[in-house]
């Protein structure tokens, strides 16, 4: 399974902080798993991707495996 | 070169922490400090920090690498608070110690400036009717880019 974290706004959005999907997980197949609307924002130029706590400079070449952590980054608030 | 970067869960005193501070840098002559506070304002019941460990705490010890590689310091303090917050409590303490004091403003303002934009949080407050999620604010994108003009010559 790959585990899904959703910062911020985004963890209201998506009903919790986390979420599993089966490996392994692209791009297509983030966008696939998330609601509409959800999926709309994280698709957004704002927010970004990070794979393992490592920031994806391309979020679209997303190639996750099993036992992979993939956080949903949106605008940071500041601290 | 004494660097103490924190995340801290609960709250704290920046009083103290300024003190023991200053007594771990005597050879420091000028000591300067940013405390950041939950703004008491009418209908803010609680401020919520969020943080995603992995990148959040590397980010805050990347800022600290950079103060230091851009001033001559004898020591540098950040600490920043996560989780439930209420109003007056102190969420940021920045406290630079050098020989001359303009470096320790300067590093200071800078540390403050980049975690104020660029840090991993995010922000949601309490208020009668909810939650509401704090957005990026205009001035602290300006703020940070100030930094960028002459880089490198501060």
């Amino acid at each position: 399974m790959i585990t899904l974290v959703f910062l911020g706004r985004l963890a209201e959005q998506a009903g919790g902080p986390t979420r599993q999907l089966p490996a392994p997980l692209d791009w297509a197949g983030l966008l696939g798993a998330l609601d509409t609307g959800l999926a709309a924002q994280v698709a957004s130029d704002r927010v970004r991707l990070a794979l393992n706590g490592g920031l994806l400079a391309d979020k679209t070449q997303l190639r996750a495996e099993a036992g992979d952590e993939v956080a949903l980054l949106p605008p940071v608030s500041g601290g | 070169m004494p660097v103490d970067i924190r995340l801290i869960d609960a709250a704290f005193a920046p009083g103290s922490a300024i003190d023991a501070f200053a007594a771990a840098h005597p050879q420091a002559g000028g000591i300067a400090s940013f405390t950041g506070q939950v703004r008491v304002e009418e209908d803010v019941l609680a401020l919520e920090l969020s943080h995603y460990a992995p990148l959040t705490l590397p980010g805050m010890t990347a800022l600290g690498d950079d103060v230091l590689a851009r001033w001559p310091l004898a020591g540098l303090l950040i600490w920043h608070r996560t989780g439930l917050l209420h109003p007056a409590e102190p969420i940021v303490l920045v406290v630079a110690a050098a020989r001359h004091r303009r470096d320790a403003f300067q590093a200071a303002d800078y540390a403050m400036d980049h975690l104020k934009s660029d840090a991993w949080f995010w922000k949601r407050e309490q208020r009668s009717d909810g939650w509401h999620w704090i957005e990026p604010r205009e001035q602290d994108h300006a703020d940070l880019a100030r930094w960028r003009v002459g880089d490198g010559a501060a």
